[in-house]
C-alpha cells in the first residue's frame, strides 16, 4: 500500500507520555502504592550449585511483622519430563527459574520469600530460614561446562545419550559447505569468545500485587508485555487468566530483560497468603546476579572466498551460556551470523551449554551481536586477505531480493545494499586518522517479529480520538501510533490520545520484543481506524441521507465524494461525534489480529577508534550508524533506538562483562564496578536512516529496535585491530586486557 | 529505634517528617512524602536517577540519610517546571526526544539544570562529564547532550 499523504507520519511530534516523564509524574512500576501494603524480599541462594535438603522457615514465621513465607512448594511445579512451552519460554525452567526447586543452581537463585510490614523485618525474617544445603562443584564458563569430567548441572540432559551441559543444539544448512570451501582462493577461520553482559535497564524489577478475597489478583508491575506477566503468572499460581488483571507500569528499560518474570508469583502468593498487597523490588545488586543477562560464547567461524571476492562457504559453530537452565539464543547466532550475504554454502551450528549462572534473559537481538562479532570480524580479515575494501567485499555479496537465507526465508526487497552504499558514500568513510587511531565496519541483520496485536480506536463526544493499544511503550511507540492515526484521520495528532491497555481493557498482545511493537500495532491501528473511517462515512451518509458510498473522508471531515454525491458542507469529526447517538451509537472500532510479514532489518556500521597505549584505553571517536528502517514514522525514536543499540554495542565491546570469583559468585554486581557506558565515554552517535518500506506493511514500517545491536562488537573490534594491527578475539577489549596486548610489542 | 524528627524545606514548602536513622532521604521522599519523580536505579550513588538538590549542591538522594536534611534547602524534580510552565531543559527534551524509557530523567534534568545554573554556555566535553554520573541506557546520551547544549544556547539568548 504505502499510501500516505505524510503530514504527521515521519514528523517529530512531541510523545503523547513525555511532559509526565520529564515532570517525574509518570509512574514505573515502583512508584505505586497501596494502603496496607507489605513488602516482600527473596532469600537467594549464597551458593553456585547445591542440593537443597531441607527449608525450614519456622524462626521467620515467627518473627513479629511477618505475614507470610513462601518456597517452591508454593508455587506449581512443571515435572521436568514434560514441557509446557509459553512462547520461547519453556514452563519447566521458568518454575525453576523463580524459585529453585530440586537445587539451587546459581548463586543468587531463589529459594524461599517473605513478606512483612517493613523491608527490614522482611530482610531479617529471610536470614531465620535454615536451609540445608549440600554443596555441589559448580561451572561457571562454557569451556569448563563441556568437559568431559565436568559437573553435570542436570541429570536428565542428555547430549548425545550422555549427560552433558549441552542442552540443545540447532543447525542451519544451506549447499555443501565442503565442496564451497573448496571451490576458495582465500579462506580465513578464527575462534572468538565473548561474556555474559546485562540489559542494563536503570529499573530495577518491581512489581505490587493485591489478591483479594475472592482470589482475584491484580498486579502493577513494569515489564515488555502484561499479557505475559498474565500468563506465565497464571501458571505458576493455578489461577485462572480471567482471575489476574496485570497493568503496565511505565517501563524503565528492558532490552528484552523483561521478557519474562521474576518477582510477580512470589508476590501474588505471598499476597494470597497474608490477604495484604505485596510490594516487591530487587535492589541493583540483585538484578545483577539474578536476572537478565545475556549469554557469554564461544565461536569458530570459516569463511572462503575467491580471489575476487565471491563468499562460496561459509561456516559457524556457535556455542552459547543459558545459564543454568536451558534457552539460550543459539537460533540468533547461527540465524543472524551470515544472514547479510549472499553465500551458496552454509553450515550454522549453535549449541545451548547450561553452567551455573544466572538464567539469560533476552538482550536486543538476543544471540545475533555475538554471531556477527565473529562472522564480521572475519570478513574483515577476509577483505585484508584479499587487499579488497571490507565494505566492497560486503557489497559484492550482499543479500538482496531473491537471495536465500541459509535460516530459511528468500528475502524479499530488503534495505541492505542501501546502508554499505551509503557508509561507503559517508564522509566519515573517508575522514582521515590520526596516530593509534583505526576505523572498523561492521554489518548486522536481525529477523524482526509481527505476532498477535490488538487494538481499539474509539471517537470521544467531542470528537478526540483515544487509541488504546497492547504492548508496553518501551521507546517511543505511542508516539508514533499517534502520529499514524493522526495522519489516516487527517487530524491533528495532538488530538489523539495513546495509551497502553492493561489484560482486561484490551485484547491479548504479544511481548513488546522482537522489534514487532510498531509493525504489529500499527497493522491493528491502522484496520481499526480504517473502520472508524468507514463508521463516519455513513453517519455522514445518514445525516446527508445520501448512499455511504458517496461519501469521502479528507483531512479530517466528510465530504459528497464528487457533484453526482450532491451538495453538502462537510462534516467535521467533531460534529459527527456530537451527532453520534441519533445516527446509530458510539463510534469505535477494534482489530485483533496475527500479524504477518515483518520483514528483517539490516545495518551497516562505521566507528573509529583511539588507543591510548599507556592506559590501554579505546576511546571511540566517531560512530555512524546506517540502517533500513523501512519508515521512520517518528524518526527521533528510530534514530533514539540507533543511538542506543550503539552504545550498547560499545560497551558490550569495550568494558561490560561478569566476573566471578572461585566460589562462582557475581565478583561486580553493581554499576560501579559492571561498567556500562557513560555520557563522558561517548562521542555523538550518527545516523543515516535509510528507508525501503516494507513492502508488506500498510506504512512501511519495518523493526528497528534490535538490529542496532548487531553490528558494534565487530565494528569496535575491526576498528581496534585497525589501529593497532592486533585482532582481539575475546571481548571485552577492556584496559588490561590491550595492555597485556600492548606490552610485547611495546617492551 | 526511635524515630528523628526533620523539619526542612523541599521544593520551597516547609516539610516535617519523622524518620529512622539509616533511613535514605531518597527512601523518605519516595515514601512518606510522596515524591517519587526521584528514582532507585542502584541505591548506592552509581546512577544518578535519585539527583536532587541539596541547597543547590547536586546530590545522590540514596546516599544522603533523611535525618541530614535537617535546616536545609531540598529540591526535587518535581518542582522544576512552574506550575503549568516546563523549564526549558524539560521543554527541550521533550522537543528533541532526550528520553526514551524516562527512568533517568529527572536525574539527567536536575543535573542539566545545575550545569546550566553554574556555567551556562559549556562545551560537550563539559556537559559529557558533567553528565557522568547519570546513566542512561536507552539513549547512548547523544540527544541528551545536544539538549542540554541547545537550551544553553536558547537560555544564553533569552537572557541577552
Ligand atoms: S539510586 Fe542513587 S545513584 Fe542510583
Ligand atoms: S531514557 Fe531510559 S535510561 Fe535514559
Amino acid at each position: 500500500m504505502n499510501v500516505i499523504s505524510n503530514k504527521w507520519i515521519g514528523q517529530r511530534t512531541i510523545r503523547p507520555d513525555g511532559a509526565d516523564k520529564v515532570t517525574g509524574r509518570a509512574a514505573y512500576s515502583a512508584d505505586t502504592t497501596m494502603p496496607g501494603l507489605i513488602w516482600g524480599k527473596v532469600l537467594r541462594s549464597p551458593h553456585a550449585h547445591a542440593r537443597i535438603r531441607s527449608i525450614d522457615t519456622s524462626k521467620a514465621e515467627a518473627l513479629p511483622g511477618v505475614k507470610a513465607v513462601v518456597t517452591a512448594k508454593d508455587i506449581v511445579d512443571f515435572p521436568l519430563d514434560k514441557p509446557v512451552m509459553l512462547g520461547i519460554q519453556d514452563m519447566r525452567w521458568m518454575c525453576r527459574n523463580v524459585m529453585a526447586r530440586e537445587k539451587a543452581l546459581f548463586h543468587g537463585h531463589p529459594v524461599a520469600a517473605v513478606a512483612a510490614t517493613s523491608e527490614r523485618i522482611a530482610q531479617e525474617a529471610c536470614r531465620l530460614i535454615e536451609v540445608d544445603y549440600e554443596v555441589l562443584p559448580h561451572v561457571i564458563e562454557i569451556e569448563d561446562a563441556l568437559k568431559p569430567d565436568a559437573p553435570i548441572l542436570h541429570d536428565f540432559i542428555k547430549f548425545d545419550g550422555k549427560p552433558s551441559n549441552i542442552a540443545g543444539k540447532l543447525e542451519h544448512k544451506l549447499g555443501d559447505v565442503d565442496a564451497g570451501f573448496a571451490e576458495a582462493d582465500v579462506i580465513v577461520e578464527r575462534s572468538f569468545t565473548t561474556r555474559p553482559v546485562h540489559q542494563g535497564y536503570i529499573e530495577p524489577h518491581s512489581c505490587l500485587v493485591s489478591v483479594s478475597g475472592d482470589g482475584k489478583a491484580t498486579i502493577w508491575s513494569s515489564s515488555q508485555g502484561q499479557f505475559m506477566v498474565r500468563a506465565m503468572t497464571s501458571l505458576l499460581t493455578g489461577i485462572p487468566q480471567s482471575d489476574i488483571r496485570a497493568f503496565p507500569a511505565e517501563i524503565g528499560g528492558g532490552f528484552g530483560g523483561k521478557t519474562i518474570i521474576y518477582l510477580e508469583p512470589l508476590a501474588v502468593v505471598l499476597s494470597k497468603k497474608s490477604g495484604r498487597p505485596v510490594k516487591m523490588t530487587m535492589t541493583r545488586e540483585e538484578v545483577f546476579r539474578a536476572s537478565g543477562p545475556t549469554s557469554g560464547s564461544m565461536s569458530t567461524v570459516k569463511i572462503g572466498a575467491t580471489k575476487d571476492g565471491r563468499i562460496v562457504a561459509a561456516k559457524g559453530v556457535f556455542y552459547l551460556q543459558a545459564g543454568a537452565l536451558p534457552g539460550s539464543p543459539i537460533r540468533g547466532a547461527a540465524g543472524c551470523a551470515f544472514a547479510p550475504y549472499n553465500i551458496p554454502n552454509v553450515h550454522s551450528l549453535g549449541f545451548d551449554v547450561v553452567s551455573n549462572r544466572s538464567k539469560v534473559a533476552a538482550y536486543r537481538a538476543p544471540g545475533a551481536p555475538i554471531g556477527a562479532y565473529a562472522a564480521e570480524c572475519v570478513m574483515d580479515e577476509l577483505a585484508e586477505a584479499l587487499k579488497m575494501d571490507p565494505l566492497e567485499l560486503r557489497l559484492r555479496n550482499a543479500a538482496k531480493e531473491g537471495t536465500k537465507a541459509a535460516h530459511g526465508p528468500v528475502f524479499p526487497r530488503i534495505g541492505y545494499e542501501e546502508t554499505i552504499r551509503a557508509a561507503m558514500e559517508h564522509p566519515h568513510y573517508s575522514a582521515p586518522l590520526g596516530p593509534n587511531q583505526g576505523r572498523g565496519v561492521a554489518s548486522g541483520f536481525w529477523f524482526n517479529a509481527g505476532g498477535e496485536s490488538s487494538a481499539q480506536v474509539n471517537i470521544t463526544e467531542d470528537g478526540n480520538v483515544v487509541v488504546t493499544t497492547g504492548h508496553p511503550d518501551i521507546g517511543g511507540s505511542r508516539a508514533s501510533i499517534a502520529n499514524i492515526t493522526a495522519e489516516l484521520l487527517g487530524i491533528d495528532y495532538r488530538k489523539v490520545s495513546v495509551l497502553i491497555g492493561d489484560t482486561a481493557t484490551i485484547g491479548y498482545s504479544n511481548l513488546t520484543g522482537g522489534s514487532r511493537v510498531l509493525f504489529a500495532s500499527a497493522m491493528v491501528v491502522t484496520q481499526s481506524t480504517e473502520k472508524v473511517i468507514k463508521t463516519l462515512c455513513e453517519r455522514a451518509a445518514k445525516i446527508w441521507k445520501i448512499d455511504p458510498e458517496a461519501v469521502e473522508w479528507e483531512d479530517g471531515e466528510a465530504r459528497p465524494a464528487g457533484d453526482n454525491a450532491g451538495k453538502f458542507p462537510a462534516l467535521s469529526l467533531a460534529e459527527l461525534a456530537a451527532r453520534a447517538t441519533e445516527t446509530g451509537g458510539p463510534i469505535g472500532a477494534g482489530v485483533q489480529a496475527n500479524t504477518t510479514g515483518a520483514e528483517g532489518g539490516f545495518a551497516t556500521h562505521i566507528c573509529d577508534v583511539e588507543v591510548d597505549r599507556e592506559l590501554g584505553i579505546v576511546r571511540v571517536l566517531r560512530y555512524t550508524s546506517f540502517q533500513d528502517v523501512g519508515r521512520a514514522v517518528h524518526p527521533s525514536y528510530v534514530e533514539g533506538q540507533m543511538q542506543g543499540g550503539a552504545a550498547q554495542g560499545i560497551g558490550w565491546a569495550l568494558s561490560e562483562e561478569y566476573l566471578y570469583d572461585k566460589q562462582g559468585r557475581v565478583d561486580n554486581a553493581s554499576f560501579l564496578d559492571y561498567r556500562m557506558p557513560v555520557c563522558s565515554d561517548l562521542p555523538m552517535l550518527d545516523t543515516v536512516m535509510i528507508e525501503v518500506p516494507n513492502p508488506k506493511h500498510p506504512q512501511g514500517v519495518r523493526g528497528v529496535g534490535e538490529v542496532p545491536l548487531v553490528p558494534p562488537l565487530a565494528a569496535v573490534a575491526n576498528a581496534v585491530y585497525a589501529a593497532l594491527g592486533h585482532r582481539f578475539d575475546s571481548l571485552p577489549m577492556s584496559p588490561p586486557k590491550v595492555l597485556a596486548a600492548l606490552e610485547p610489542a611495546e617492551a | 529505634m526511635a524515630k528523628l524528627h526533620v523539619s526542612t524545606t523541599i521544593n520551597g514548602e516547609p516539610v516535617e517528617f519523622l524518620t529512622e536513622p539509616g533511613e535514605s532521604m531518597l527512601d523518605v521522599l519516595r515514601g512518606p512524602l510522596g515524591l517519587t519523580g526521584s528514582k532507585e536505579g542502584c541505591g548506592s550513588g552509581d546512577c544518578g536517577a535519585c539527583t536532587i538538590t541539596l541547597d543547590d549542591r547536586l546530590v545522590c538522594s540514596c546516599l544522603m540519610l533523611a535525618a541530614e536534611a535537617e535546616g536545609h534547602e531540598i529540591r526535587t524534580i518535581e518542582s522544576m517546571a512552574e506550575g503549568e510552565t516546563l523549564h526549558p531543559l524539560q521543554q527541550k527534551f521533550l522537543e528533541m526526544a532526550a528520553l526514551q524509557c524516562g527512568i533517568c530523567t529527572p536525574g539527567v534534568l536536575m543535573a542539566a539544570k545545575s550545569l546550566l545554573e553554574r556555567n551556562p554556555d559549556p562545551t560537550e566535553t563539559e556537559v559529557r562529564f558533567w553528565l557522568a554520573g547519570n546513566l542512561c541506557r536507552c539513549t547512548g546520551y547523544d540527544k541528551i547532550v545536544r539538549a542540554v547544549l541547545e537550551t544553553a544556547a536558547d537560555m544564553r539568548e533569552a537572557a541577552r
